[in-house]
């Protein structure tokens, strides 16, 4: 790179650029160059994916409280969930995750997560208790979660999570979150 | 199709004018054609274009505080897809932007490009030249290790120095009184956009003005002209791909940049040493004595980079040229010079040296940590560190017990004690090898076991010395048994698989150690046979963690030495340690602490 090397010019080489010296010349700059700064580009691009390739596992069964809490009237009640969770580096010990409406039914337990299957907004238990409503955009479901309202925009029920319940008292619960807007129920990994 | 691309690039055209710039930025006229010497403000400009796009992908998993940036820059470095390479492009490519710069620089003065009227083109350069080194100190401290927290000390508090404003300029640079989560956000702020804005606003109008001027070219009738594109691109290409395949090289070659262990305020560090670049500035404050830092610091770089400054005035005259060829020549050869002397200084410095690789062992061992199963707490990566007895123990034992023991001859850490031994060497204590040294009539009384203590003639080393050499061969292969169920007791985690598969021999020797001759049960404790007037420590769990916890406790509580103690503290009870701290020195010598799954076969020691 010193000027001993600078001979490549030639004193009769083309000075425009034009002909064969220069059409070589200008496949040379486009491919060092091109490779030059495709080294960093493509390094960076290839981190900004990591979160794609950054999943979860299988959602483990969590517990949430005890039988006896829930109210034996049927009436919803909203009870957090929480377990160890890392998040990118740090990594949580019982930390709350969510949310869940459990409710006596006659065949035992049901578990809704709290959040609207429309847009992800943390949906309310209805003045009165009998149903539920979405603050967000109106979305209405009743109390087993279903869409009660044909105008509500939510493209499905909320959704139901596994729950079993062990030693005859304690609520378990397989909690998830589900991908927003789409009709089939999608777990988020 | 092709009259239709025209004609959409006729559209673009007339309304931005991109065909003019696109000519104008090809097809600037290089007289006396294209050559190599011209390469380096192109390569200048991939260097920092690298340096922007990896630095924002960094920036988008980079944590701006105290408890999380070092853990961010963990996962960066080692969970993260191609971290560690993206991370190494963007560490080793700012190093070769110094190089670069320094190579620039000499071109522009050698070349004599800085004449009128080129002059203000200069000093934009060297306003660049400073923002660089600017972001090389910001981005220094932003991993938060110990290497960056203490070397960028080093700069805040020269900063603390300047006359009149300093404490202040100190307090607005460090976010407060101490460094911190306010440290940590000014300084991202400074380097991904403070700077990098000045930067390119200087970049922008070095180019401008370097358009406006046209290359300096030394001999015009060197050949023919030519035009920036393709001949002069395609050597920029050439050297800016060689800058960055060299980098690359260098980034597999060492596997990325370092990570140290997380900065700890309270632990000393002595290898802190500013990066290498720096190194001459950091020799250079050496030989300034207490009150004139601020010559050394300030007033004499100052001076220096005045000097530089006014290079292109006095380089109007052939004379003035020629100063400034020696006046740069001199800068460089006293900066190679410092450079030399700080690195020669450090090979032959022990305690850098030793420093430097425990602080190696300990950013190995705090990846190792936070790579465990139980990963790293809110409270960041520093927890992990601070209560790991493998690296925490070697330092309390140095600084707490190595004045009477001995850890394998040395003072725990690998240096000489200083003081006369005046109790055991604790190394594997509580293990059979231990334990078979003690009982040996030739070595109880060596400084290894009594030999330093008022213990040194005790009932312990008469017992060893005069009744086990009278033992028959039958009675020494039951004290070998003995042996194997006292150590029993420790259940030290490393002898753990032995003893579980010789249960049968740890049986038969807690039978064995009540009967005469060996009768250890005439002075001590152990298990159901428990002496009232013992004249010695218990033995039941005898070396066990609860057991060692407690004797450093207090060694005078009746369950250890009572009034025969000689003169060890109550550790736990006079308030010397705490609790914590003591279980880190139990455990560090018991050799219980976390070892990742894939080594438990390896032997560690």
């Amino acid at each position: 790179m010193s000027e001993s090397h600078d001979s490549t010019g030639g004193p009769n080489a083309s000075g425009e650029g034009s002909g064969r010296r220069g059409f070589l010349a200008a496949v040379g700059a486009v491919v060092t160059g091109g490779l030059a700064g495709l080294i960093p580009a493509v390094s960076g691009l290839a981190s900004v994916f990591d979160p794609l390739i950054k999943r979860g596992g299988e959602a483990g069964m969590v517990r949430v409280t005890t039988l006896s809490i829930l109210p034996s009237n049927g009436a919803p009640q909203k009870f957090t969930v929480t377990k160890d969770q890392t998040d990118a580096w740090t990594t949580y010990r019982d930390t709350p995750v969510g949310a869940v409406y459990l409710r006596r039914t006659e065949e035992g337990v049901e578990a809704l997560n709290v959040v609207c299957p429309h847009a992800g907004c943390f949906v309310n238990v209805a003045e009165g208790g009998e149903s539920f409503a979405c603050p967000c955009h109106d979305s209405a479901f009743s109390l087993d979660g279903e869409v009660s309202d044909p105008d509500s925009p939510s493209p499905r029920a909320m959704d139901t999570l596994e729950v079993e319940i062990r030693n005859e008292e304690e609520i378990w619960v397989r909690f998830q979150n589900f991908l927003p807007g789409r009709e089939e129920k999608v777990p988020v990994a | 199709m092709k009259d239709r691309i025209r004609q959409a690039w006729g559209w673009i055209d007339d309304r931005t004018g991109i065909q003019g710039v696109l000519h104008e930025a090809l097809y600037e006229r290089i007289p006396g054609g294209a050559r190599w010497r011209y390469v380096w403000g192109s390569a200048l400009t991939l260097a920092i274009a690298t340096q922007f796009i990896t630095g924002i992908v960094l920036w988008a998993y980079y944590s701006a505080n105290a408890a999380g940036a070092w853990e961010s820059v963990y996962y960066i470095q080692n969970q993260m897809l191609g971290g560690w390479f993206l991370r190494g492009i963007h560490h080793y490519m700012a190093q070769a932007t110094i190089v670069l710069l320094a190579l620039h620089l000499l071109q522009v003065v050698v070349d004599g490009a800085y004449r009128a009227p080129r002059e203000v083109n200069f000093w934009f350069g060297l306003a660049l030249l400073h923002v660089v080194l600017g972001l090389s100190l910001t981005g220094y401290l932003l991993p938060w290790d110990q290497k960056g927290f203490w070397a960028t000390k080093v700069a805040t508090s020269i900063a603390s120095i300047t006359p009149v404003v300093g404490p202040e300029l100190q307090r607005l640079l460090v976010g407060g009184a101490e460094y911190g989560h306010f440290t940590l956000t000014r300084f991202l702020a400074l380097h991904a956009g403070v700077l990098p804005g000045v930067l390119i606003a200087l970049i922008v109008g070095h180019i401008a003005l370097f358009r406006r001027h046209g290359v300096t070219a030394p001999d015009p009738d060197h050949a023919p002209d030519e035009t920036f594109w393709p001949g002069q691109v395609f050597k920029d290409g050439v050297v800016g791909l060689a800058v960055m395949l060299v980098v690359v090289f260098i980034v597999l070659y060492t596997g990325g940049a370092g990570l140290g262990a997380p900065a700890d305020p309270t632990e000393p560090y002595s290898a802190a040493r500013p990066e290498w670049y720096f190194l001459f500035l950091f020799q250079w404050l050496k030989y300034f004595p207490a009150g004139t830092e601020v010559l050394g610091a300030m007033v004499i770089p100052g001076i220096i980079v005045t000097g530089v400054a006014l290079m292109p005035i006095l380089g109007k005259w052939e004379k003035g040229h020629r100063f400034n060829l020696v006046f740069l020549g001199g800068l460089g050869l006293g900066i190679v010079f410092l450079t030399g002397i700080a690195w020669v200084e450090d090979r032959s410095n022990e305690e850098f040296l030793q420093a430097k690789e425990m602080a190696e062992l300990e950013a190995e061992r705090v990846k190792e940590l936070a790579g465990a199963p139980d990963g790293i707490p809110a409270t960041g990566a520093l927890t992990l560190l601070r209560n790991d007895p493998k690296t925490q123990g070697p330092k309390l034992f140095a600084a707490n017990c190595a004045s009477c023991h001995a850890f394998a001859g040395h003072d725990g850490l690998g240096g000489e004690r200083t003081e006369e031994q005046s109790a055991s060497d604790l190394e594997g204590f509580g293990s059979r090898t231990w334990i078979s040294g003690l009982l040996n009539p030739d070595s109880v009384d060596m400084p290894h076991y009594f030999g330093g203590s008022d213990h040194d003639n005790g009932q312990m080393v008469r017992y060893v010395t005069r009744r086990v050499p009278r033992f028959t061969p039958e009675q020494l292969d039951q004290l070998q048994l003995v042996l194997k169920a006292v150590s029993a007791e420790a259940a030290l985690p490393y002898q753990m698989e032995l003893d579980s598969a010789e249960m049968a021999d740890i049986e038969a020797g807690r039978a064995a150690i009540t009967e005469a001759p060996i009768e250890c049960t005439e002075c001590h404790t152990f298990r159901e046979f428990v002496n009232e007037d013992p004249d010695g420590p218990i033995l039941t769990g005898w070396a066990s963690r609860e057991w060692m916890m407690g004797i450093v406790a207090n060694p005078e509580h009746p369950s250890y030495y009572g009034e025969d103690n000689d003169r060890m503290p109550a550790f736990l009870d006079d308030g010397v340690l705490t609790e914590r701290q003591i279980g880190l020195v139990v455990d560090w010598l018991r050799q219980d602490w976390y070892r990742p799954a894939a080594e438990d076969g390896e032997a560690e020691q």
